[in-house]
């Protein structure tokens, strides 16, 4: 497999340009990319040489990082089907949406104070992984039917629910010492 | 806050500080009052959620202005700022407002300025609920003579 700095990330690992992954695939890939460019093949070679296969193994990091993480993914998709998710500039969103966040923010606050804080942030966290999955799903759909404007609302929502996700994991860590 | 703390390092004014410490305005309104003009957003990047409510009496003038933000330090800092800067102006003053006014008063890093964007949008997105109510209350009264 012969590596192209200038490919796609799927076609990086020779995986199809979509949503659905075959992550068994991806790692075995990425290992073999991984021992391809290993610097040890390259200690004797020429500077330039050296030079271009770190390269390449930073690209090829990056795309697996990219690749393995679903929201990533489905971000790095939109960007391949030049739809751009406009995350800083594009403050309008559903106010139902908005509603919604606001409440989960408000019961997270809530749960930090009661008196079993963790039991409260459980409940959190799994109505947060169910609409998670849901967002997933709806992507999927979308992405795959070619309805670039459903995926990209899809995605802006799946950001909230991730950023929630991840400030419940540090809260449950933080009070579970 | 941990928040906090991690993010003073990266060298916050001392006016965000003094307005995420003491925000001003922290609150809600009815937004069912026909005078309350209430804008929702939200960032992805940094999944910040902002509500922003202005009380315009008759004359046109804001009266009161609350918010509730969630996010870093930096929008809450920008929509506390922008609740106290609306008070006793008109819709069209307010209206006027830009994102640039609350970063360079606030004096936020590149990195924060979409912060004030999300404020900048909060105050139209209210500007346009309150007018909305108003069109909708004058056509209902047009209606009804």
């Amino acid at each position: 497999m012969q590596v192209d700095l200038s490919s796609n990330f799927f076609d990086l690992f020779g995986l199809p340009v979509q949503f659905a992954i075959d992550e068994s695939n991806l790692v075995a890939r990425f290992q073999e990319l991984q021992r391809q460019l290993h610097p040890d093949r390259f200690a004797s070679r020429p500077a330039a040489e050296r030079r271009w296969s770190m390269q390449a193994a930073s690209y090829v990091n990056e795309g697996y990082q990219t690749l393995k993480n679903d929201l990533k993914r489905a971000i790095y998709l939109l960007k391949l089907n030049d739809v751009s998710v406009d995350e800083e500039t594009d403050t309008h969103m559903s106010p139902m949406f908005l509603m919604e966040q606001m409440e989960y923010r408000e019961s997270l606050e809530a749960a930090e104070s009661a008196a079993d804080p963790l039991e409260k942030l459980d409940a959190v966290r799994k109505q947060l992984k169910a609409g998670i999955r849901e967002q997933t799903q709806t992507f999927g759909q979308a992405a795959g039917s070619d309805n670039w404007g459903e995926a990209r609302t899809t995605v802006r929502q799946w950001q909230f629910l991730d950023k929630l996700a991840r400030e419940v994991k540090s809260l449950e860590e933080r009070l579970d010492v | 806050m941990g928040l906090l703390k991690l993010e003073k390092t990266m060298a916050y004014s001392d006016k965000v500080l003094d307005h995420y410490e003491n925000p001003r305005n922290v609150g809600v309104l009815d937004k069912d009052d026909p005078n309350v003009g209430t804008g929702m957003v939200g960032a992805p990047a940094c999944g910040d959620v902002m509500r922003l409510q202005i009380k315009v009496n008759d004359e046109g003038i804001i009266e009161d202005a609350k918010f509730k933000t969630y996010g870093c330090g930096s929008a809450i800092a920008s929509s506390s700022l922008v609740t106290e800067m609306v008070k006793g102006k008109t819709l069209e003053e307010v209206g006027e407002i830009r994102n640039k006014h609350i970063a360079d008063e606030l004096a936020l890093p590149p990195v924060k300025i979409h912060c004030s964007v999300l404020a900048e949008d909060a105050i139209a997105a209210a500007i346009a609920d309150i007018k909305a109510k108003r069109e909708k209350q004058s056509d209902s009264e047009a209606l009804a003579s």
